[in-house]
């Protein structure tokens, strides 16, 4: 680890201040951060503790929805009644993450802007353009079990490693921040990038902001949904494919669906196209297998992870039939 | 009346030292004026340094010195100098030998600083230019480069009983399949380290993660022209190693060549990422062909192995014995290959050979029982021999069947139905499936000394180690029931290169080797508590035997009449204060020589498959386990639940994956390299079987510590074809093979 120095913010402002200071980062619950530095990933030479801000309170909005403060624990976030009640997908998503002990450390805001864990990513001895921009990706005609088959470029295929991120663009939510110019709402669709050419960025958030809370609106798919995560063992591995599948159903009839896929791009992906072709049709698994095959158009392998293709259509199927028979 | 301590599930000795952190392990031991030394890796396979630049490191305030191959101290350059007791054919590797990169995440520099984190940061600044030679890590790529060493490491495969190809070739039933096993690394809790201690004089005390303190000895000593007696090891703790520490590793030498060099206290201590940079069980692939006559007769079997070693040691293990210890059939032959590769040597881990080959051979059993129709227990037992073929030798006892009585049933294996996919719940499809495995009960020449106290207790000690087998509390159990005395009188000692000769723990033969030797020594300790009650007035011994005698609850008394007693008090108090001390030396009795050894299991396995999305369950596991006396069956029994554990993982998880661009292993963390998690294990039984054997060696017991590992992997693959109709020859089983 390289030496840095460190302050504690008490507010918001302060936070902001200070993290606009050259090489500086905020640290939460660091379960991810900290990793990154030990490995000499990830370098700050400033890193600024905002776990002292007020920003843990999990509240109701005027608009019917919840307030997820940024600095709320992932697992106080998932036991809340509130979310267990009204957002249970949200609930099942982050308890299929990670374990006890890190949920108890992990933040949401923390959760959002975790890294990849693409193998390369991880050892600086390898080139990586997600690390060292201009380096070459190691992973495209290497060891890709696990990176992405949608959304890639020539540059990187690493995936956004999340589970409560895909049950959040499932949701809806919305992403507040505020930065040296102010507040600003971000959606949750715009909030993770594509790696295009800039695959060292991984989200729209900009070096100076501060994510403050994560908003979620009134609907929440709470009778019909399901958070299907497949992986190499039963816990404690990051998804190779997950679904977030959520459905608002009269009889056997979907009047809406979402459906958000995890494990197999830079973002949660979604296709809000595909989920459309099951408005107004039958609980079917031909229906839900047609959903299946649209929402994977234009997925490409890269050898190893070639079978997530397959994989993400089948618990597409899977986790639609879960979420109707819950 | 006689209490038996063996036999019975004693906690461990050490559990609340462990648990309580009292119980030190190499890193920990606080020493005065300790400096910190960090390893700088190789980022490429194969090449040269071309330069090297540590200036930046060492302008840093508290760092001592960067060790690279330019300014190292001189150390002897003999092979032989380096060869430990553990060393493959070849010639060792020597950590900053030179400017040549033999493997990726080579250590190429030794950073020593006041503080870890100064260390490690330093190590950082360190700036290497390398001449990449093109290197080749690949295998299966490298195939027609394989060639039969030299030399063996273990023993050289049999030579061919019968006509294999022959009677393959005539048989009325075949079977020809490759089979692949991946690389492993150990992975134990503990990462390697070692702290080296430099003493006025040239004397050197250290601390070393190790499965046998006498091996570091001698390796520092001619490594280093030290004389062996200025060298004291200690290992009092080893938090799990599975074989890896079988050799002195790496960080040993470069803390003891800082140590010597600086004239200080080095601690050296790897990463996670770093245990992937040296042995490991190698990747292996295997062809069998098996030829059996349609009432389901083994007629032939031929087993070939190819596995890679390094570009400067034959690595080999056993590998391709099993058929002739597990089957009767005449016509065998089976031949044992390397290919050397630009990566490092592979070392022994739990089991080496047999958690590969059993796999290959028993998944190669059950397709061809499915070929011919029959229950795959039923054609095991068709084929079962009673003597170890590659020998031609009986076995000193083999209740390889009673495991299979006792297995079958506790898992209701009556039940089964033939037809794989024929078991089905909701998208869940079940499976059953059986292997068997067998691992060699060896015993070794092993000392041990015991001293009496004045008081009555008793010190027991011994060179070995106890790498979480149970070693202490096993030793202590032994050593209690000999001498009679409760199991808190006694106290076991270990892991100090001062101590009596023990082999190194590994090979399950610990038990076993050192054992005896406690009780030999303990023995010896009765003699002399005897004669010393025959010389006490009016002796009620005077003519008494030691087999006349017997010791428990403190006393002695004469075996056909109880109530002649004196308390080992007694007695000692008529020896001046003085403790009574004695050494004994235990070698394998040469009547062992007729027998064959080996300890034998029967696992049956059933798991659930998603017929959908190939996601595999392991629900239930039932393993009967036939190893002589089982002297501690609590300790025993987490033995054979961990082998359990561990072959869940094999079957299913465990892959060190090389990625042959860069020539490096790329999974090199504990995120990646994926082990079975609590949540991966479910009902899991341990059965024992009784089984007697006077021949194996003085304790009757047999060793369990690879026997548990061995049949779960093939049991689970056999278990998953069931389920599916597929046959994964290729491990582990990932989800994406079952597609
Ligand atoms: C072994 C292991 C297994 C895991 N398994 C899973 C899994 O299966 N599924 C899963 O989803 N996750 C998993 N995780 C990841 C875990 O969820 C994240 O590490 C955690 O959510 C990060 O939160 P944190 O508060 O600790 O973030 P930190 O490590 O403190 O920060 C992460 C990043 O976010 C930035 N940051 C934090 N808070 C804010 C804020 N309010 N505003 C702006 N920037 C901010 C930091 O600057 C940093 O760049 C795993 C982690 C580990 C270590
Ligand atoms: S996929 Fe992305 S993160 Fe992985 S090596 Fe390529 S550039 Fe780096």
């Amino acid at each position: 680890m390289r030496p840095f120095t460190f302050t504690q913010a008490q507010d918001v402002d302060t936070a902001v201040q200070e993290v606009s200071l050259e090489g500086a980062k905020f640290v939460a619950g660091g379960t991810n951060l900290l990793d990154l530095m030990k490995i000499d990933v990830m370098s700050p030479s400033h890193l600024v503790d905002i776990t002292q801000i007020a920003l843990e309170t999990i509240e109701e909005t005027e608009a019917g929805g919840i307030r997820l403060g940024a600095l709320a624990k992932n697992a106080d976030t998932a036991y809340h009644e509130l979310v267990e009640t009204r957002y249970p997908l949200l609930s099942h998503a982050i308890l299929a993450g990670a374990t006890a002990q890190l949920r108890n450390m992990a933040t949401d805001g923390g959760n959002l802007l975790q890294r990849t864990r693409c193998y390369y990513f991880y050892d600086t001895q390898t080139p990586c353009n997600k690390r060292e921009p201009g380096s070459g990706c190691s992973a495209i005609q290497g060891y890709n079990r696990d990176l992405a088959i949608l959304g890639t470029s020539e540059h990187c295929i690493a995936t956004h490693p999340s589970d409560m991120c895909v049950a959040l663009a499932a949701l809806e939510a919305t992403v507040h921040v505020t930065g040296k110019n102010g507040e600003r709402a971000i959606p949750f669709a715009d909030f993770h990038r594509l790696p295009g050419d800039t695959p060292h960025l991984d989200s729209n958030l900009q070096p100076d902001e501060i994510i403050t809370s994560i908003e979620l609106p009134a609907k929440g798919f709470a009778k019909h949904y399901t958070y299907l995560k497949l992986r190499d063992r039963a816990s404690y591995a990051f998804a190779l494919v997950s679904v977030a599948a959520a459905l608002e159903l009269e009889g056997d009839t979907i009047k809406e669906a979402r459906i958000v896929l995890g494990g197999v791009a830079h973002k949660p992906w979604r296709v809000p196209e595909a989920e459309a072709l099951l408005q107004g049709q039958k609980a079917t698994r031909d229906n839900f297998r047609k959903v299946a095959e649209a929402y994977l158009q234009g997925a490409q392998g890269f050898g190893h992870n070639d079978f997530k293709i397959e994989l993400a259509k089948r618990a597409i199927v899977r986790a639609l039939e879960q979420a109707t028979n819950r | 009346m006689k209490e038996n301590y063996t036999g019975t599930p004693a906690n461990r000795v050490d559990g609340r030292a462990k648990v309580t952190g009292e119980a030190k392990y190499a890193a920990e031991f606080e020493v005065p004026g300790l400096l910190y030394g960090v390893v700088v890796n190789s980022a490429i396979a194969k090449g040269k340094i071309k330069h090297m630049d540590t200036s930046a490191a060492l302008q840093l305030p508290g760092v001592h010195q960067v060790f690279t191959h330019e300014n190292r101290p001189g150390y002897s350059w003999f092979d032989k100098h380096h060869q430990d007791e553990d060393a493959p054919p070849g010639s060792p590797f020597r950590p900053l030998g030179s400017n040549e990169i033999k493997f990726s995440m080579q250590p190429i520099a030794l950073v020593v600083a006041d503080t870890y984190e100064l260390a490690r940061y330093a190590a950082l600044l360190v700036h290497v230019e390398y001449e990449a030679q093109p290197h080749e890590t690949d295998l299966e790529a490298n195939l027609p480069r394989a060639y039969k060493p030299k030399k063996y490491k273990s023993p050289p495969p049999s030579d061919p009983r019968g006509d294999a190809a022959g009677a393959f070739d005539k048989a009325e039933v075949k079977l020809e399949q490759a089979y692949a096993h991946p690389a492993h690394h150990h992975n134990p809790m503990e990462m390697h380290a070692s702290i080296a201690i430099w003493k006025e004089g040239g004397k050197l005390t250290v601390y070393d993660k190790i499965q046998g303190v006498q091996n570091s000895q001698q390796y520092i000593s001619n490594a280093f022209g030290i004389p062996k007696e200025n060298v004291q090891v200690i290992s009092p703790f080893v938090g799990g190693a599975f074989g890896s520490g079988l050799r002195p590793q790496y960080q040993l030498f470069l803390a003891v060549l800082a140590a010597l060099e600086l004239k200080r206290a080095v601690k050296v201590v790897l990463t996670r990422q770093q245990m992937f940079s040296f042995g490991h069980r190698p990747h292996t692939v295997q062809r069998l062909a098996i030829g059996a006559s349609p009432d389901g007769k083994l007629q032939s079997i031929t087993h070939n192995a190819i596995a890679e070693t390094s570009r400067f040691e034959d690595y080999n293990e056993d590998v391709v014995i099993w058929p002739g210890v597990l089957y009767d059939c005449d016509n065998v032959e089976v031949s044992h290959q390397l290919v050397d590769l630009d990566v490092y040597t592979p070392l022994d881990m739990r089991a080496p050979g047999g958690t590969t080959g059993t796999f290959a051979l028993e998944c190669a059993i059950d397709e061809m029982a499915f070929q011919i129709g029959m229950d795959p227990l039923e054609f095991r037992l068709k084929n079962y021999t009673e003597k170890d073929l590659n020998e031609d030798k009986p076995h000193s006892s083999k209740e390889l069947k009673e495991c299979y009585r006792q297995g079958a049933e506790k898992f209701g294996w009556a039940n089964r139905k033939m037809e794989p996919r024929s078991m089905k719940e909701g998208h869940q499809l079940i499976g059953w499936g059986v292997a068997h495995g067998a691992w060699e009960a060896q015993q070794q020449e092993a000392s041990a000394k015991a001293v009496l106290s004045p008081n009555g207790k008793l010190t027991v000690s011994s060179a070995t180690a106890d790498i979480g087998t149970g070693t202490y509390t096993v030793m202590t159990q032994i050593a209690a029931e000999v001498m009679g005395l409760p199991l808190e009188d006694v106290t076991f000692e270990l892991g100090d290169s001062t101590m009596p000769k023990s082999p190194l723990e590994g090979g399950s033969w610990t038990v076993s080797s050192v054992g005896s030797a406690v009780k030999l020594v303990c023995e010896k300790l009765q003699e002399q508590l005897l004669k010393m009650a025959q010389k006490m007035k009016n002796s009620p011994f005077s003519e008494a035997k030691l087999a006349d005698v017997s010791f428990a609850n403190k006393q002695m008394f004469l075996t056909h009449a109880p109530a002649t007693s004196i308390s080992l008090q007694a007695i000692l108090d008529q020896n001046e204060g003085k403790p009574l001390e004695a050494e004994a030396s235990q070698k394998p009795d040469s009547k062992q020589k007729k027998y064959s050894s080996y300890s034998h299991s029967a696992t049956f396995v059933e798991v659930q498959v998603d017929e959908e999305l190939g996601t595999v369950k392991v629900t239930r596991i039932v393993t009967a386990v036939a190893a002589g006396r089982i002297i501690n069956p609590k300790t025993g029994r987490s033995q054979i639940l961990g082998g359990s554990v561990w072959g869940i993982g094999v079957a299913l998880e465990e892959h060190t994956v090389l990625d042959h661009n860069l020539g490096r292993f790329m999974t090199h963390d504990l995120d990646k390299y994926h082990l079975p998690v609590s949540a991966d294990v479910h009902e899991t039984d341990v059965i024992f079987v009784e089984e007697k054997d006077e021949i194996v060696n003085p304790l009757g017991a047999k060793g369990l510590g690879e026997i548990g590992i061995v049949s779960v992997a093939p049991a689970i693959c056999n278990a998953v074809f069931h389920a599916t109709g597929k046959r994964i020859r290729e491990l582990p089983i990932t989800l994406d093979k079952l597609l």
